[in-house]
């Protein structure tokens, strides 16, 4: 790739492309990192709540005089305590036309809505004594039948979760192109129904809030493990009625969010109003059980859909049936219907398809809250589709690899328009499966597998196209009425010594979105990144912005510290034509030096930072000593910027035991500009084993009367370091041409398409004994029932 | 909530004396009492790894153990391994790899890593994998964090070797 800079001197200052380590990483390392739970303010208080043990009931009398009797307790707060002061919130956007949600507050006030939906706060001296006061509070439950199934919850006669919406279906839609009966009429049909299991984050740190509220000058201090700060600061000051000018949300080290810290908790909301009527800070940190009961579940779909083929493998049409529990309401403020319009926007994308249809049904139920978690839709479509593929070569006797040639998108259609709306600037499908077909040494793959298979070990292959969405502009939540930003906003300032600090908008989650800002500002001005100082997280410090979430963060923010950088690179120019007295078109930056054509040395940073900032004296008449710039960049080209690529799985299925044994995984994909390979390939990495998770390991089982069955990390099980393969990574480049830096998201090409593989692996170890499996994750258990063994 | 005890607690090589609660956690003494908060609750059961400290010289849950069962014992945490350099080619090939992303996990890995490779020789890529099996990392996929304990223990090796 070429330096974003036309500076003769680039070559010295080319840090865009290169993998250089995150300069965060060494604190962390240190055991210095500084998560919300580490930091204690003084007259700090700590919060428990009491929760709801049935997954729906009626709330009867509370009593919590015991509780506030016991040592160490300052208050007990129940829902009428903070229905006073906050409003409530209400999960739905307008462009998700019809769409219902229960209005939530902080505190259940009438009716719980699932097993551990909190009912009683206290607030103690220390989390102990807090706990040790839930023991003491009594609480009337009068227990209703819960909506657990999303079938059942659809039957005429089945109990509301919602009573106001008339019905458990609280969002419907269908998207509609060509005909697909005309598609089906004569055609071959492969066809399947998918069932893809709840699973949950699980980031390591657990939620964590720090509410301060000042009652002498109305101020309120957030410290949370969030990656959305921003919309915090919004939120917090609409629902409590304060002024934003007031609020500072502040968001530390994050341990992990993977999407599930940008979405409201109850418990977020209970703290933040508990710190305004108590005038003390409070703290609140999950606990693991409370965690797996209150972070946002994932997925959760059953998923019908067929695909019709012509005799030479061509696709015709594809229909969709997508129905997804989301938990007794919608989530707060992104919405619980996201998820599910991905997934029917997204099936079949890749190919060449005019006759399309899909239904989604978005049933409410007595579940923890289902929404957005990385790679939102993308895995479920992928999945849906890749499996449908392969099932359609098996129908028509072409390989995997071949029935995807025929029938993807082709480099002469872009800019292509899906059946589904997305519109496509230029993906790279065709050249990613060629990459992926040499990357595996696929015939050789597929001698070891028929050798092998003759000696009974039975090895499967599986390859998996995906398309994702990054770069969203205001189509995704804006236009919806959401206060969600798509832009981002960046404040560079120059230093007294001539180094940089950076303030940008978006957030560090541990993804390394701090050292690629700082890897552009350094080339943008054309200085050392060690003179960097990223600055993310703190809305009293860096402009207003959508920080880091749906792939976003390199692709939105990154082009706004470029731009950022390139007007800071202009003043200093500007300054120093005026001081050296030479156009500034004339003079350039490298390494912090001010150079003329000749590649002279004509003053450094430091040195024009120091007459600006102490001896403006010595400035030229009318020059002003301002080395602060501010940028602000929102996409407005294409609505999203895609990307895709493919993965590859390689299986060994025992068929005695049912246990898989994951040999190896690749992935081929495009993110277009690269800014820094080490980062990217460690992303794709992290979220192919979370992918990995889903097709093989992680989800919340529920009991028929609405209990998480396995709220604990000894029984949900997440990939361990034993059970997974080494991960071959390659790349295709194709920048978008919306942005100068031309940089798209990568942050969820890994968990979009390792599940779709590992599904079709699976079924290709399972082939020679005609069984099939269709749902995840693939647990011992149901690859036995797959192969008639149990 | 009964009576406080006085313990002792050598920690990262000083001498450290409370009065704590009978049912305090190690981690939350460690966390709480003396601000090392370099160690992290992750399950509160023991699963995952993330309140790794060396009790004794020997890996340990703080989250399974009362801070009253540490009496008179050596603890070393993330912040004394840090600071007397023992750990520091672990932690250079960490940050070189970028074998973290969000770093929760991350103290309780190296105590793993330290006490993986504390038998000498070099793991193979199967035995680093089987030792971070009790260490949960939701960001790297592990290959990054086996890549850099592979390279030290490759290092510590030759260095050893050199040395003879």
């Amino acid at each position: 790739m070429t330096a974003i800079s036309d500076s003769p001197f680039r070559a010295a200052n080319q840090y865009i492309g290169k993998s250089l380590p995150r300069p965060g990483a060494k604190r962390l390392l240190a055991g210095r990192g500084r998560y919300t739970d580490d930091i204690v303010v003084p007259r700090m208080l700590y919060a428990a709540f009491w929760r709801s043990p049935f997954a729906h009931a009626r709330l009867g009398a509370i009593s919590i005089e015991a509780a506030a009797a016991m040592p160490g307790v300052h208050r007990v707060f129940i829902g009428a305590d903070f229905a006073a002061i906050c409003k409530p919130w209400v999960g739905t956007l307008s462009h998700f036309a019809g769409m219902k949600s229960a209005p939530q507050l902080p505190l259940a006030t009438e009716k719980v809505l699932w097993a551990g939906h909190p009912i009683a706060m206290v607030i103690a001296e220390t989390r102990a004594q807090a706990e040790d006061a839930l023991e003491a509070i009594e609480v009337e439950l009068d227990e209703l039948e819960p909506v657990v199934d999303i079938d059942a919850a659809q039957l005429p006669d089945s109990t509301l979760v919602y009573e106001e919406a008339g019905s458990n279906v609280i969002f419907r839609t269908r998207i509609e192109s060509g005909s697909t009966a005309s598609a089906f009429e004569d055609a071959e049909v492969v066809e399947a129904e998918f069932r893809f299991g709840r699973h949950t984050a699980v980031t390591m740190e657990l939620r964590s809030i720090l509410a301060d509220y000042d009652p002498s000058d109305g101020r309120l201090t957030v410290h949370q493990s969030t990656q959305t700060p921003y919309q915090f600061h919004d939120i917090y000051a609409r629902h409590f009625g304060l002024s934003e000018a007031h609020v500072r949300v502040v968001a530390p080290d994050v341990g992990g969010s993977f999407g599930m810290k940008l979405h409201l908790y109850h418990e977020d909301m209970a703290v933040v109003g508990a710190s305004i009527l108590t005038g003390r800070p409070v703290k609140f940190t999950a606990d693991r059980m409370e965690s797996f009961l209150t972070d946002i579940h994932a997925r959760d779909h059953r998923v019908r859909a067929r695909l019709a083929i012509s005799a030479d493998g061509m696709f015709r049409g594809i229909e969709v049936d997508d129905v997804t529990g989301v938990g007794p309401f919608s989530a707060y403020p992104r919405t619980s219907v996201v998820e599910g319009n991905q997934v029917v926007r997204l099936i079949g994308a890749a190919y060449r398809l005019k006759d399309y249809r899909a239904d989604l049904t978005v049933v409410a139920q007595n579940k923890t809250q289902m929404s957005q978690y990385r790679a939102v839709g993308h895995p479920i479509a992928c999945a849906v589709t890749e499996r449908l593929v392969d099932l359609a070569g098996a129908r028509v006797g072409l390989d995997p690899f071949e029935i995807r040639r025929r029938n993807y998108v082709t480099q002469d259609m872009y800019p292509h328009k899906t059946p589904s709306g997305y519109s496509f600037e230029r993906l790279s499908l065709e050249e990613c499966l060629d990459k992926l077909h040499e990357a595996m040494d696929y015939e050789a793959l597929r001698k070891d597998q028929a050798r092998l298979r003759e000696a009974g070990i039975h090895r499967g292959i599986g390859i998996a196209t995906y398309v994702e969405i990054t770069n969203p502009s205001p189509a995704f939540y804006g236009v919806g009425g959401a206060h969600i930003s798509a832009q981002d906003g960046c404040v560079l300032k120059v230093t007294s010594s001539g180094g940089i600090q950076c303030l940008i908008s978006l957030s560090e989650l541990g993804q390394g979105a701090e050292a690629i800002v700082g890897q552009i500002v350094a080339e943008g001005v054309g200085i050392n990144p060690n003179l960097v100082r990223v600055i993310t997280g703190d809305t009293d410090m860096t402009p207003v912005g959508g920080a880091t979430w749906a792939c976003r963060g390199a692709g939105i923010g990154g082009e706004t510290a470029l731009q950022a950088s390139k007007k800071l690179k202009g003043r200093i120019l500007e300054i120093a034509g005026a001081i050296l007295q030479c156009s500034p078109g004339k003079l350039d930056i490298s390494d912090g030096q001010i150079l003329d054509q000749g590649g002279n040395i004509r003053m450094s940073l430091g040195e024009l930072a120091n007459l600006a900032y102490f001896r403006s004296d010595l400035l030229p008449k009318g020059i002003q000593p301002e080395l602060t710039v501010a940028h602000h960049y929102a996409p407005s080209g294409y609505p999203f910027a895609f990307t895709n690529g493919i993965h590859g799985s390689l299986v060994e299925v025992d068929v005695e035991t049912g246990f898989v044994k994951i040999l190896k995984h690749w992935v081929i994909e495009d993110c277009g500009r690269i800014l820094n390979p080490l980062l990217v390939d460690e992303q794709i990495r992290g979220g192919v084993v979370q992918g990995l998770g889903a097709a093989f390991f992680e989800e919340c089982l529920y009991s028929k009367s609405g209990q998480l069955l396995n709220g604990s990390m000894a029984d949900y099980l997440v990939p361990m370091a034993c059970e997974m393969p080494d991960i071959v990574i390659g790349h295709v480049e194709t920048p978008t041409q919306d942005t100068e830096l031309g940089a798209k998201g990568c942050g969820e090409a890994g968990t979009a398409a390792a599940s779709g593989a590992a599904l079709n692996a699976v079924n290709d170890a399972l082939s020679p004994f005609k069984a099939s499996i269709t749902q995840l994750p693939m647990t011992p258990e149901r690859i036995l029932k797959a192969l008639r063994v149990v | 909530m009964s009576e406080q005890v006085s313990i002792t607690v050598k920690v990262n090589g000083s001498i450290v004396r409370r009065m704590v609660e009978p049912r305090l956690t190690l981690l939350d003494f460690l966390r709480r009492d003396l601000g090392l908060t370099g160690t992290h609750a992750g399950c509160e059961m023991g699963a995952c790894g993330a309140c790794l400290v060396s009790l004794e010289g020997r890996a340990v849950h703080s989250c399974l153990m009362l801070a009253v069962q540490a009496d008179d014992l050596s603890v070393e945490t993330i912040e004394g391994l840090s600071e007397n350099g023992s750990i520091a080619d672990l932690q250079a090939a960490f940050f070189e790899r970028n074998a973290l992303q969000c770093g929760y996990c991350t103290p309780g890995v190296l105590i793993t890593a330290r006490d993986c490779l504390s038998t000498g020789g070099v793991p193979s890529r199967d035995e680093i994998r089987d030792a971070l099996s009790g260490n949960y990392c939701r960001c790297t996929g592990y290959e990054a964090i086996v890549d850099a304990i592979e390279v030290v223990a490759r290092m510590r090796a030759a260095n050893a070797e050199g040395s003879k």
